[in-house]
């Protein structure tokens, strides 16, 4: 490297006599950083989405790739279209790829036995048949055919539901109509809290 | 008002920045200094609980000083309307209001209707507060016999008119008396007055933002209802710039109401059939009148596409649609009362669904309780949270109170798919549905809740099959054939086709519907939501628009989908002028445009599009061609907007101050203390901090109030576990005054704990001059506020400050008041063990707490003549629901 280029190669130089006065963009690169690129140019895809967290409704852009573990998210980033956030997250927002490649996800079934003291795993299709019974034992425990008068109430108050905030529409429309069908009426929300 | 939405809502804030930056000046009204006073203009501190009287006060001085925009007022609102001649004001009852049963502690609002011909329904208050059908009213407002025919004076003179109650009901609502009960001087709030009064008229707006800071009190709603009166009296509503904004705290609580998982609501605000109703016929004259005004009349052709939806071929009009296969409420089925019979024994299995109630709900001991008391619970979450443990990591463990050995209720956890991992919408706050693509698998036996009730649905029909029970034809009968996608046993279910199904199909064609003016009651139509209808118009999913923001307008209606029909102002028929222009240029949204005979404009107008500005309908008409065009509010039976609800509201038709359930302070105003119509459960498990005029208040002198952080969400699942956010709010704090910090030798940074009659909960003290000592009525009252985000599982740990609160509620919505109580503060950790039991104990001895403490709800002396002053007793006192017979039992059983 001669002087000139070593003098040239100095960012509070590059800073003074280039485009960048504020030395935040290429005056302050170093060839490191020139040849750093996003994690998001490994993604594979992008998937349209939304922030899980506030109701403001952040648009989110997901990044999604693969190596030989299958795939994963990349990253997740605020989407600049949206007329709602113009591709900015808060705190919560920008921390949602931990949210959901973090450690602390579960991803197995626990059952925790009568009086038990430990959780202990249950295969899934067992534990939906296992819970499948239990539903319907107490709906029949608690089901109210008639109230004092005689008037029909067609009910359960043996089954209750709190759902969060989360859930998406089609979801709650299904949790409504299945325990609509049941006769469980103690359904709610956070939307109650 | 009522809103940190700097710090819980930030990306929204941006706008409010955007608007200051072009010169709308921001005020901030709230308890509390926080990230959003400190970008305001101007914070103005007020006590917590006492923001109706704030809000009067601005209505007195709005007709005081005739500073309402009467042509928006004489037109589009109930101003000028009569109300019947039995109607008694609570300027003449000591604060309550014509109709009020001291037996049940609620309102037949017969007294509250209008001069008409038509009589109304007695409408009986018992049951209009325990089925909450307050909250009913989401997407067509309160049944009317009739829309048109109602008596009016458009002078605005006539003494039964809306408009002089008003004046007469908040008359003494006066700045004198906004100080001695807020706390705000008179400079402070005239500045306020002014501010918001000049953003009114042809050429101004202004938008009042709330959030959870006005819903959760024991008169919430009424809170509201008097945001919406000055905006309506300032002409701010169905205007750009304009409108009541609520920020809504979750990113579907929106549509958790629009799409319910709630007792008392079908989709769509349809209520949830209760006892009385015979057949489908009852059921729909209870909701609309016969000649009431707007798209509500049509409520027929909505619950007949619902049950159309659920029921298939099975529904048919020979057998009602089904009608009988709905269960039937009679009563409170709240989450509250539930979680109350479930430590009585009465409920045997519990859903969780995404929610932590351990920590997340009002008085976390009741629920930890309640759940040591089942045959078995189901939580479904993306990580292990306190409500799936209390078996293990209660508070109660510690106490004593719960033993895993000896606590029989049996857990299922299943791990659930992310946000990420399924796809499907949210409704957020401003009614908009945002589709979400599924960017990848979950892993292992994550699923969605769509799959897990899909299947769990598709199991209990399996199991039941052949079965002759009459019990479960509901069951076997529902319409459960979605489309799923992958195969073997246990495929995910299709959410694009529940959506396509939410929006409604005309069954005599397969197509989907293009609007819910489509729908009808003859059996050809089904759809599950019918505000809903439309996001599929044209067989595209709306709700994945996302043309660019910089590709459109900035009304942006190409992103996402907003019900009704895509509308992104409400009611926006109101932003032009009786004659159908627009109020001015710099405002115009929606307006006629006379040559194509049809409402135009920026947004999707929010009226018959072909109903010109100077119709007028034939008395008794009814349905939307009863609307007038000069009836903006298309969804109200009169099609125009309530000053003065004749029904609708469970505590009165007009907002009035009380004081909250727990309190430091008399009511100044009148004698009757707190809102006669809330909900108290009297039980030894539920105790009261007393207030005035009980005795005993001192033992908890400090007003608290809580609040979110940005860095946490809600109960801490779903942020409690994550590094970054746990490194940036690793600690549960108290934050108090320097002034009360010296009072209670309070140090910055070491630990106190914080006290009510229901609980003791340690926190960091944060010493700050944020938090200011109010001066009300000669007396200087603290208050004190903590972050409820912490609970005994995560990446940082806490005690639960919901523990803090009892169980009391609005009438109108069944929500709890965990916005203010009263408290006491002291230094250092407090007792662990049996020792903080006694220490409880101790408390509510020295306050006097007994099970009937707080259910006293009437306190007005309605036969004095005089009635311009508080009273120092109870005279008329009455208990409601003291029926704690059992319960201290149960307590140790449990």
């Amino acid at each position: 490297m001669g002087v000139s280029d070593w003098i040239r190669s100095w960012p509070v130089y590059r800073q003074l006599t280039g485009a960048d006065r504020l030395g935040r963009g290429d005056a302050a690169a170093s060839p490191k950083s020139r040849e750093r690129e996003p994690r998001t140019a490994d993604a594979d895809r992008v998937a349209a989405s939304v922030c899980p967290y506030c109701a403001v409704g952040c648009a989110q852009n997901v990044y999604v790739g693969s190596d030989d573990a299958g795939e994963r998210v990349l990253q997740i980033e605020g989407n600049p279209d949206s007329p709602v956030s113009r591709g900015r997250l808060c705190p919560k927002g920008s921390a949602s790829k931990q949210l959901v490649t973090g450690d602390h996800r579960e991803e197995r079934v626990l059952y925790r036995a009568p009086y038990g003291t430990e959780w202990q795993e249950l295969d899934l299709p067992t534990a939906m048949d296992m819970l499948a019974d239990r539903v319907l034992d107490a709906r029949r425990k608690g089901w109210q055919e008639t109230d004092a008068d005689g008037k029909p109430l067609r009910r359960t108050q043996g089954i209750a539901s709190l759902g969060g905030a989360t859930l998406d529409n089609e979801e709650n429309y299904l949790i409504k109509k299945l325990f609509t069908a049941l006769g469980a009426v103690q359904i709610e929300n956070q939307a109650r809290i | 008002m009522g809103s940190n939405m700097a710090e819980a809502h930030p990306v929204g804030f941006q706008w409010v920045m955007e608007a200051k930056a072009r010169g709308a000046k921001v005020l901030h009204v709230d308890p509390r200094f926080t990230r959003t006073s400190a970008l305001a203009d101007k914070h103005v501190p007020l006590r917590a609980g006492s923001d109706i009287a704030f809000l009067g006060g601005v209505i007195n001085h709005i007709l005081s000083n005739d500073l309402d925009f009467r042509e928006y007022v004489q037109a589009y609102t109930n101003a000028p309307f009569l109300v019947g001649e039995e109607f008694a004001d609570t300027e003449d009852l000591d604060g309550l209001f014509s109709g009020y049963d001291p037996e049940t502690g609620t309102y037949d609002t017969s007294t509250w209707q209008y001069e008409n011909g038509f009589p109304e329904d007695s409408v009986e208050g018992e049951r209009h507060r325990e089925q909450s059908a307050g909250e009913q009213h989401g997407s067509g407002g309160p049944k009317l016999e009739s829309g048109t025919g109602i008596a009016t004076d458009e002078t605005l003179q006539h003494p039964r008119c809306v408009f002089q109650i008003l004046k007469r009901h908040f008359s003494r609502y006066t700045p004198e008396m906004v100080e001695r009960i807020c706390g705000v001087s008179r400079e402070d709030f005239l500045e306020v007055c002014r501010a918001w009064t000049s953003a009114s008229g042809r050429e101004h707006t202004a938008a009042l933002v709330y959030s959870v800071g006005w819903t959760q009190h024991s008169m919430g709603a009424q809170y509201i209802r008097a945001g919406a009166i000055i905006q309506l009296l300032l002409g701010n509503i169905g205007r750009p710039g304009g409108g009541v904004l609520a920020l809504r705290g979750h990113a579907s609580i929106q549509g958790s109401t629009d799409i319910p998982t709630l007792y008392n609501l079908l989709p769509g605000y349809l209520p949830m059939p209760d006892s009385r109703h015979a057949d489908k016929r009852d059921y729909v004259e209870s909701i609309r009148g016969t000649h009431q005004k707007g798209y509500w009349h049509n409520a027929d052709d909505y619950i007949v596409s619902l049950l159309k939806e659920y029921w298939g071929d099975a529904a048919t009009e020979e057998n009602d649609y089904r009608f009988d296969y709905l269960p039937r409420i009679d009563g409170d089925h709240g989450t509250y009362r539930t979680v109350m019979d479930m430590i009585d024994g009465k409920v045997f299995g519990y859903f969780l669904l995404g929610q932590n109630p351990a920590v997340g709900s009002a008085h976390g001991r009741l629920q930890r309780l309640g759940m040591a008391n089942l045959d078995w619970l189901v939580v479904r979450d993306l990580t292990m949270i306190e409500s799936a443990e209390f078996w293990r990591n209660a508070p109660e463990i510690e106490t004593g109170e719960i033993v895993a050995e000896q606590c029989r209720t049996e857990v299922f956890f299943f791990p659930a798919a992310s946000h990420v991992e399924k796809e499907g919408t949210f409704t957020q706050t401003q009614r908009m549905l945002q589709w979400r693509d599924r960017a990848l698998e979950p892993r292992g036996d994550q699923r969605s809740e769509l799959w897990f009730i899909y299947h769990l649905g598709r199991i209990l029909r399996s199991e039941l099959a052949g079965s002759t029970d009459e019990r479960d034809r509901p069951l076997l009968d529902l319409a459960w054939d979605y489309r799923t996608e992958g195969d073997g046993e246990f495929p995910e279910p299709s959410a694009d086709d529940v959506l396509r199904r939410i929006n409604g199909v005309d069954l005599t064609t397969g197509e989907l519907l293009d609007s819910y003016q489509q729908l009808t009651s003859d059996g050809t139509t089904a759809a599950g939501c019918w505000i809903y209808s439309g996001v599929y118009a044209g067989g595209v999913n709306h709700a994945r628009n996302r043309t660019a923001r910089t590709e459109q307008d900035e009304t942006a209606l190409e992103w996402g989908w907003a019900w009704p029909a895509n509308r992104r102002v409400l009611y926006n028929r109101a932003s032009a002028d009786p004659q159908g222009r627009p109020w001015s240029e710099r405002k115009k949204l929606v307006w006629w445009d006379a040559e194509r005979g049809e409402w135009t404009g920026h947004d999707v107008p929010d009226f018959p599009k072909t109903t010109p500005p100077e119709f007028e309908p034939e008395y008794g008409e009814s349905g939307p061609g009863a609307l007038a065009g000069d009836d903006p509010f298309i969804m109200q039976a009169d099609g125009k907007a309530w000053l003065f609800a004749p029904s609708g509201v469970a505590d009165g038709p007009l907002p009035t101050h009380y004081e909250p359930h727990e309190s430091p302070m008399p009511n100044l105003l009148y004698g009757q203390q707190g809102n006669p119509a809330r909900k108290v459960y009297g039980r030894e498990d539920n105790p009261s901090n007393p207030s005035p005029p009980e005795s005993g208040g001192d033992v908890f002198p400090f007003v608290f109030t809580a609040a979110r952080l940005t860095e946490h969400h809600t109960a801490g699942g779903m942020s409690r576990q994550l590094a970054y956010l746990s490194e940036l709010q690793p600690a549960l704090f108290v934050e108090v005054s320097p002034q009360l910090a010296a009072e209670r030798g309070l140090e910055n940074l070491d630990w106190a704990h914080v006290v009510t009659s229901r609980a003791a909960v340690d926190a960091r003290v944060l010493v700050t001059e944020r938090m200011r000592p109010l001066r009300l009525d000669g007396r200087v009252v603290h208050q004190v506020w903590m972050p409820y985000h912490w609970g005994p599982s995560g990446k940082v740990d806490g005690d639960v400050v919901n523990d803090l609160l009892g169980v009391v509620l609005d009438p109108n919505t069944m929500i709890q008041e965990s916005k203010v109580a009263t408290c006491d503060i002291r230094p250092g950790r407090r007792p662990r063990g049996r020792e903080l039991l006694d220490y409880l104990a101790e408390y509510r001895r020295r306050a006097g707490v007994t099970v009937e403490t707080g259910t006293h709800v009437m306190t007005a002396d309605t036969t004095a003549s005089d009635t311009t002053g508080p009273r120092a007793t109870a005279p008329d006192a009455t208990t409601q629901d003291a029926t704690a017979q059992g319960t201290t039992d149960r307590e140790e059983d449990a």
